[in-house]
């Protein structure tokens, strides 16, 4: 199962993460053993589609807990958190503003980004200048932004809400369509071919090692043609709104993932906040001495994750089309559980953005096909727990492996 | 000896306190253009928490530090660095997780004209400047955590020398290590020194602090037993400083 020393080495110097393709190589037989369970149902266009819009909330959210996790801090308010933002926003739309114009719901997500930095900074600054611990803060969180979510409506669900916003859900109208998704993923395709290209040049320029050509041209093979099929897919699922039967193409949730993946991927691996946050994470002394904004990297970390909660919000109540103060139940778990999966120590540290959506794709996957074999929630549950045990089993094996 | 060059470093009247426990008590100390003076005393005897003030990690309670004659107050490590004074901790302050050039940049990244980080460029620098201590060193991507401690020790002392510091504190640089790591550690002081760098040296090893130290300041329960010039001393005259607080002369 891990990797041997040499093994691991020779596939350092081709450039591949060992860690990360156990992942994929998990979450691709899981997806054959499903597709032969369901009878081929899983692998349909429309369940798909349907798993896609699914993974985007876990996902989103779960790219703020790599950096809080990281840092070694932690945070459990993101389910109770996504229910305060979320309410805020249908109240701006039903009882502020109205849902009728375009002003009504832009504002409203405005309105729950805002609450969900300022809710971010209210636990950070607790856990940065006050030196409570971030279990404690956000367990409070987790009890108070759920309470406070209640008391928005006094506990009645909120509706309707605007067509357009709804649209941001991945339901009725919520996709691309098929011409500017193939768009995408060949623009994609292209960025991914310029990235190796500018990779290889400016390490040739300064004389550092090279991986071969070929390992290159294979990772760039493998990536770009997962992007395709997945574009494919989701085409040759037919819209139901549209009567000419077009496909679907990318939900725009995908689109929201796709952007804040990107956006915290490039600051996690080229700016100084991202290298600041993994030196913290790495040795807290060490970044102390030499001279690093600890605590305020901390309060930004917060804030970080509270306004990705308030996206992961607007998406979930764009899919129910009402804001309800029950959503996210036990969000954070499905978040916390994706980030680990996905590669990101618990120690502190080390972590991708990548890993995390790969871990988010593979819970929503279990979850999703259990759903398709009609397991019952409460043993989904209990599957879904032992999956992060195994998870986090697998990578302390691995991390003694990596040490030898 | 009287020297009427301005001093690198001029430490005078400095204290620190910690609750009940007066862990550096009215210290004075200079540190001279080439020179290396040694900070030898037990554990406990104050030199951790002096150079924790030197270096901005601690704000000082009285005292002046002064760098090249003007007075300074550090507020951080990174105003430490301002002023030229670069510090070698023991515990080599370095991010486990991460590898030389980030460990080397780290808190001083350089960037791109679009404001990221230009990873190669630091890779390309830390190469420089590591050839030079250590040529044996090549595999500068590999984690801090998968280095010996040679390595470690060329990545902290790299970090110090890449940005120009005429003053240099290093403590107990040679605690971990073997005879050869040992050996390229005092060569590269004997380097720096000609170069000109003032460096405090922390040290247990009494061949270590007469082959390298020019002074040597001895501490005691926070205070300084006394500074004496190396040529002049034996080492039992140190060991009798260190142990019994006593000068040199004084009867025993």
């Amino acid at each position: 199962m891990t990797p041997r020393a040499p093994m691991r080495s020779r596939l350092d110097r081709l450039g591949f993460d060992a860690r990360f393709g156990a992942l994929v190589a998990a979450l691709a037989l899981i997806w054959l053993a499903l597709a032969w369970a369901t009878d081929g149902v899983f692998l349909s266009p429309r369940n798909l589609y349907n798993l896609s819009i699914q993974t985007c909330v876990t996902a989103i959210a779960a790219c703020g807990m790599v950096y809080l996790i990281v840092a070694r801090q932690i945070d459990l308010s993101v389910g109770s958190l996504m229910a305060f933002t979320g309410m805020l926003v249908a109240w701006t739309q039903t009882n502020w503003l109205g849902s009728a114009g375009a002003m009504g719901w832009l504002v409203s997500i405005g309105v729950g980004l805002l609450a969900g930095l300022i809710v971010g900074a209210f636990q950070g600054w607790w856990v940065a200048y006050r030196g409570v611990p971030a279990f404690v803060v956000t367990l409070a969180g987790y009890l108070m932004w759920r309470g406070a979510a209640f008391l928005v409506a006094d506990g009645q669900t909120l509706a309707p809400l605007a067509d357009a916003y709804q649209r941001l859900g991945g339901g009725q109208d919520g996709s691309l369509g098929p011409a500017w998704s193939w768009g995408l993923g060949v623009a994609g395709v292209a960025a991914l071919a310029a990235q190796t290209v500018a990779k290889r040049r400016s390490r040739a320029r300064y004389g550092a090692r090279l991986a071969p050509l070929w390992a290159d041209a294979l990772k760039l093979a493998v990536s770009g043609g997962a992007l395709l099929a997945f574009v494919a897919v989701v085409c040759a699922y037919p819209d139901p709104g549209s009567d000419a039967g077009a496909g679907k193409g990318l939900g725009l949730p995908v689109l929201v993932l796709l952007v804040v993946a990107l956006w915290l991927d490039v600051v996690a691996r080229r700016t100084r906040f991202g290298r600041h946050v993994w030196a913290l994470g790495g040795n807290p002394e060490a970044a102390l001495l030499a001279g690093l904004p600890t605590r305020r990297l901390l309060l930004q970390l917060f804030m970080l994750m509270g306004g990705l909660s308030a996206v992961a919000a607007v998406i979930t109540t764009a899919r129910l089309g009402s804001g309800t103060h029950s959503i996210g139940q036990m969000a954070e778990l499905y978040v916390i559980a994706a980030t680990v999966i996905g590669g990101t120590s618990l120690s502190g540290g080390s972590g991708s953005i990548a890993g995390a959506i790969v871990g988010a794709l593979l819970i929503q996957t279990l979850d999703n096909g259990m759903v398709l074999l009609d397991v019952a929630s409460a043993k989904r549950q209990i599957f879904i727990g032992m999956i992060l045990i195994a998870a986090v089993w697998f990578d302390g094996l691995y991390n003694r492996g990596a040490r030898r | 000896m009287s020297d009427v060059r301005t001093p690198l470093v001029e430490v005078r009247g400095v204290s620190k306190r910690f609750g009940g426990l007066q862990a550096v008590d009215a210290v004075d100390c200079t540190l001279f253009e080439g020179e290396v003076v040694g900070l030898l005393g037990h554990n406990g005897a104050g030199k951790s928490t002096l150079i924790k003030l030197l270096s901005g990690v601690y704000p000082v309670d009285a005292g002046e530090i002064r760098v090249r004659g003007v007075a300074q107050r550090f507020a951080s490590p990174r105003d430490a660095r301002a002023a030229g004074i670069e510090t070698i901790h023991q515990t080599l302050a370095l991010a486990e997780n991460l590898d030389a050039p980030s460990n080397l940049f780290l808190g001083r990244e350089l960037r791109t004209r679009w404001g990221t980080l230009d990873t190669d460029r630091m890779e390309h620098e830390a190469r420089q400047v590591i050839a030079r201590l250590n040529p044996n060193f090549t595999d500068l991507r590999k984690p801090v955590s998968a280095m010996s401690g040679g390595q470690r020790q060329t990545v902290a002392i790299a970090r110090a020398l890449y940005f120009d510091a005429r003053i240099l504190i290093m403590d107990e640089p040679c605690a971990a290590l073997g005879p050869a790591e040992t050996r390229m550690v005092l060569d590269t002081i004997q380097r720096l020194k000609r170069e000109g760098i003032g460096i405090f040296l922390i040290s247990h090893d009494m061949p270590d602090v007469f082959e390298v130290c020019d002074r040597a300041t001895v501490m005691k329960g926070g205070a300084v037993v006394d500074t004496v010039n190396i040529p002049e001393v034996t080492p039992e005259d140190l060991l009798g400083m260190i142990i019994l607080g006593r000068k040199r002369g004084s009867a025993a």
